[in-house]
């Protein structure tokens, strides 16, 4: 095996519990990392993705310790060297990519002398032939103009682009092995679309091994070769990308595929039921058998070893593996299309409504002089029906969430008015709103650590409204939390836990059962699933679906998600820079002829399949204000037409399916152009 | 149950727990017991003093300690040991009640500002500043020549000007919770100020906020032995370790236990009150180390 470039045996690594009992984190693991390989390594949180790549570095965070096994980097095992020799190779032979570059580079430094810093430390080069380098580093990873982008600090930088200075940083070395930590979880979608291309192509250029710690099976599929997939802490399945994510032979892999919403298969996933069990809690028997619906009476008492398949290639952890060696398609027969039943009854009604984040000078007030600055949100105009869920989609900074908090009366709306139920005004000053108005009108956010009261317990947060809007007192009430519990599919014996006694799934169902114990005509969703494991977003979503079918209720719900929005919205309506660029019914708006934005969103939605590529269309660039006049998109669109767009702002058109667009360019040259490409 | 026992039952057991947690470190453990000891003191001395504490016998004046007289006598031949472990009782109780009242007010300006925010909480926390920068001992002094020296002048004027330091602390606290979602869920439910300060604040300012009450005590305790230093404080004759302090300083030389025995008793009962703040905030899992005194 000469070409293997790190080989880890049966290595273990845990800690000692305050009962002195030893609790594993990672659980014998076995494998090589080849030369040249791109390997992916998927799980949810807790599975011990990332101790095992901090452990491909020789590092162990504190307070854990390696029970038994090895980590060798070519000969040398890097958990029993010393950390003087450690330096030599950290950086230097094995490279890491954190998460969030923003927070991992010095604030105060340029990027040039921060790039310089880690070649100094890395290499042997002179002065002039270092700053040739920075140069090269930079265009390596693709950012425009290197010698004006060296004199920058961080935070002049987008999220995109500091992620491209911390690949440049880590490519400064020239490691044999590149570790990746989610390096684009935090990245909109069509950035995150670009930073992996540049991955990929940076993965062949040089040579380099890469090992990619992801979540997210849709980012794995587009830069692995090699896929390895990690449940509690142990290795369940491990082979080539394709055989993976196509055909998963372990039933974990098989669930987690079918619980991911994707573009090309409308309506709701199916759900996994159950969580990942904590360390320490599994004693005999499979890891998974408690959520697998192939378990049997053995899976219960034996647990399966790694089995190394031949003609796939491929290793699994699974008694049962055989039953699903013949089941190709993951995904299609399972679906469930959503239907609601949609009364044409308006609900909500916004009109003109403009949100500006500016505040008026105070001489500007004493002079009332108009405020005539560019509004953050302008012109938004929606109308929804009784019982439909309409989407909001964009970006970071398409004013998504802002359109949001003024339904909810958090923010002060500039100009426009939102009508309840056809002609009740809704007052833009929360504490004029009517208490009927705000019960009708609930919030769910989009991480359920933030929204709970950490010293409150879950009875306490479920009888807030409960309390508020009824009045409710004793047993009555103590009746109705347990009601409203029992709708989230959450017992009777979670009332007296506190939050951070409850996994991330059924935080979030808290919240829903929160916001649903107000008997809400409207409930407001931000990015609901976005802080969650994949499979508890497929519960919560399937949950958040049957409550609807149930109430009756109107949701609006915010995401950057376009696969998640795809399964559960009726309508959707997409944003940019505060403006609308699109709307209409979601299957409409998800096919081309569309908005340029849409398309550019569109083509850069990662499936979980490694033949289909996401298409860059756009440049990767960030505008943080709207434009001053014209359309929004201008700035980045692909087909822009030339001044009509800077100056004019464009019209709306109704397209071929019946969505609205708005756009200079004809529905029918729209069409011809996206059909070309 | 319902769910007022129930949180009632969870508030006990959650202190028993804190105790535990404190008591189970060296520090904290020591503290505790310091602190306990004195304040059994203060409440049982009289039952058992020795002498009369006002009693004069210019015939017993600067006795060296013996085994008739513990600690020795002092100026006046009054017995050293009575008038010390007499001499903690007025501070304990002014200064508690001080550091109670200085709670309360600090604790409720400090929420209230960091919850409303904009000009209101810019003025009030301007005034603050402005009383922050008066040196707090002059200002005492002028209200007590002014008001006398009667408990109820002083505890309440202690217990304002320690109470500026814990508005600052408790609107801090309230601005770490204030942006949290559930704070923005409440307002959106259409909750009233006061319910929210209640129900979704104070929970989470809560420790923070007993934690510096706790330390301005022991800094309480040593402004109020300062004034009856200067001769502010208690009037003679009651014992307090502050008067008692500032009487025999100058016969240090030659009757050193007339002066020793107080600032023994004096600081024992800081160090205590200290230690036991710093168990206290570690068992509420807050660091104080990173927090500059204000």
């Amino acid at each position: 095996m000469d070409s293997a470039v790190q080989t880890i045996n049966n290595l273990t690594i845990g800690f000692k519990s305050q009962k002195g009992k030893q609790i594993s984190i990672l659980k014998n693991i076995s494998t090589t990392i080849k030369k040249g390989e791109t390997v992916g390594i998927v799980g949810e949180s807790g599975s011990g993705k990332s101790t095992l790549a901090l452990a491909m570095m020789g590092y162990v965070k504190h307070g854990l310790y390696t029970i038994s096994g090895e980590c060798l980097f070519h000969s040398n095992n890097l958990l029993e060297m010393k950390n003087k020799d450690l330096e030599n190779i950290r950086g230097r032979k094995i490279a890491m990519i954190p998460q969030n570059a923003g927070q991992s580079l010095t604030p105060n430094l340029k990027i040039g002398y921060q790039i310089d810093e880690a070649l100094k430390l890395h290499t042997d080069l002179k002065k002039e032939e270092r700053d040739k380098k920075i140069s090269e580093l930079l265009n390596k990873v693709r950012l425009p103009s290197p010698e004006i982008m060296a004199q920058r600090y961080p935070h002049e930088l987008s999220g995109g682009q500091q992620q491209r200075v911390a690949v440049a940083m880590a490519l400064a070395g020239n490691p044999e092995l590149l570790l990746l930590d989610e390096p684009t979880t935090g990245l909109d979608v069509t950035t995150q679309a670009h930073v992996l291309e540049l991955l990929n192509f940076i993965a062949k250029d040089t040579g380099t091994s890469m090992v990619y710690v992801s979540h997210d099976l849709g980012a794995i599929a587009q830069v692995s070769d090699r896929v390895i997939v990690m449940y509690s802490g142990e290795i369940v399945l491990d082979g080539p990308v394709r055989s993976i994510l196509k055909n998963p032979i372990h039933p974990y892999t098989f669930g987690l595929l079918k619980s991911i919403p994707k573009l090309t298969s409308p309506g709701l996933p199916d759900s996994m039921s159950g969580s990942q069990p904590q360390p320490g809690t599994i004693k005999t028997g499979c890891s998974f058998y408690e959520r697998c619906n192939l378990a049997e009476d053995k899976c219960k008492n034996n647990s399966p070893t790694l089995e190394y398949i031949d003609d796939l290639n491929t290793s699994v952890r699974c008694f049962k593996y055989k039953e699903l060696i013949n089941v190709k398609e993951t995904n299609l027969d399972s679906v469930k299309s959503i239907n609601n039943d949609v009364l044409q009854n308006e609900i909500l009604d916004i009109s003109k409504v403009s949100i500006s984040y500016a505040k008026q000078k105070f001489i500007d007030q004493l002079l009332n002089k108009i405020d005539d600055s560019n509004p953050t949100v302008q012109d938004i105009n929606i109308n929804i029906n009784k019982g439909e869920t309409l989407a909001l989609v964009g970006e970071s900074g398409s004013g998504k969430s802002t359109i949001l908090k003024s339904i909810a009366g958090l923010l002060k709306t500039k100009d426009g008015m939102i009508k309840f139920d056809k002609d009740k005004v809704l007052s833009n000053d929360l504490k004029m709103r009517d208490p009927g108005f705000l019960r009708a009108i609930q919030l769910i956010f989009q991480n359920p650590d933030e929204s709970l009261n950490p010293n409150h317990t879950v009875e306490e947060i479920v009888s807030q409204p409960l309390r508020l809007y009824f009045g409710l007192k004793g047993d009555e009430l103590k009746q109705k939390i347990i009601e409203v519990l029992e709708k989230v599919r959450l017992g009777e014996f979670y009332l007296t836990r506190y939050p951070r006694q409850l996994s991330g799934g059924e935080k979030q169902r808290v919240a829903v059962a929160r916001a649903f114990a107000a008997k809400p005509d409207i409930i407001l969703c931000d990015e609901v699933t976005s802080a969650l494991d994949v499979s508890v977003q497929a519960a919560v979503l399937n949950l958040l679906q049957e409550l609807k079918e149930d109430f009756g209720t109107t949701y609006i719900f915010v995401s950057h998600d376009l696969a998640v929005v795809r399964a559960i919205s009726d309508r959707v309506a997409v944003l940019y820079q505060g403006r609308l660029c699109e709307i209409g019914p979601s299957k409409n708006v998800y096919q081309l002829p569309s908005h340029p934005y849409t398309e550019v969103l569109l083509g850069a939605v990662l499936e979980p399949d490694p033949d289909v590529k996401p298409k860059l269309v756009a440049e990767d660039i960030v505008e943080e204000k709207p434009p001053e006049q014209g359309c929004s998109f201008q700035g980045r669109c692909p087909r822009i037409l030339g001044d009509i767009c800077k100056n004019e702002v464009p019209p709306w058109q109704i397209g071929e399916n019946g969505n609205s667009i708005r756009c200079h360019i004809k529905v029918e040259d729209l069409k011809k152009q996206q059909n070309i490409n | 149950m319902t769910l007022e026992k129930e949180q009632k039952k969870n508030n006990l057991q959650k202190v028993y727990e804190v105790i535990k947690t404190m008591a189970s470190k060296p520090s904290g453990l020591i503290g505790l017991s310091i602190l306990l000891f004195h304040v059994i003191l203060a409440i049982t001395s009289p039952l058992y003093v020795p002498y009369d504490y006002k009693a004069i016998d210019p015939s017993l004046m600067l006795q060296a300690p013996s085994s008739e007289y513990w600690f020795g006598t002092d100026s006046l031949g009054r017995d050293v040991f009575t008038r010390t472990i007499l001499g903690g009782r007025t501070a304990l109780t002014v200064t508690f009640f001080g550091s109670l009242i200085a709670l309360l007010w600090g604790g409720a300006l400090g929420i209230f500002c960091g919850l409303v925010g904009g000009k209101i909480d810019d003025v009030v926390m301007r005034i603050i500043d402005a009383f922050l920068s008066i040196p707090w001992i002059l200002a005492m002094l002028l209200i007590v020549s002014l008001l006398g020296t009667t408990t109820l002048v002083l505890i309440p004027a202690l217990g304002f000007f320690y109470g500026k330091g814990i508005v600052r602390v408790a609107r801090a606290a309230t601005h770490d919770v204030i942006a949290k979602d559930f704070i923005v869920s409440a307002r959106a439910r259409g909750h009233s100020n006061l319910s929210i300060i209640w129900n979704e604040i104070l929970p989470n300012v809560r420790d923070a906020i007993m934690v510096e009450g706790a330390m301005r005590w022991s800094w309480m305790l040593l402004g109020f032995s300062s004034l009856s230093f200067l001769g502010f404080g208690v009037s003679p004759p009651t014992p307090d370790w502050g008067l008692m302090i500032s009487n025999a300083r100058g016969l240090m030389s030659f009757a050193y236990w007339a002066v020793l025995a107080p600032i023994f008793g004096l600081s024992s009962l800081i160090i205590g009150i200290n230690l036991t703040a710093d168990a206290f905030a570690k068992a509420l899992g807050i660091d104080r180390s990173t927090k500059a005194p204000v």
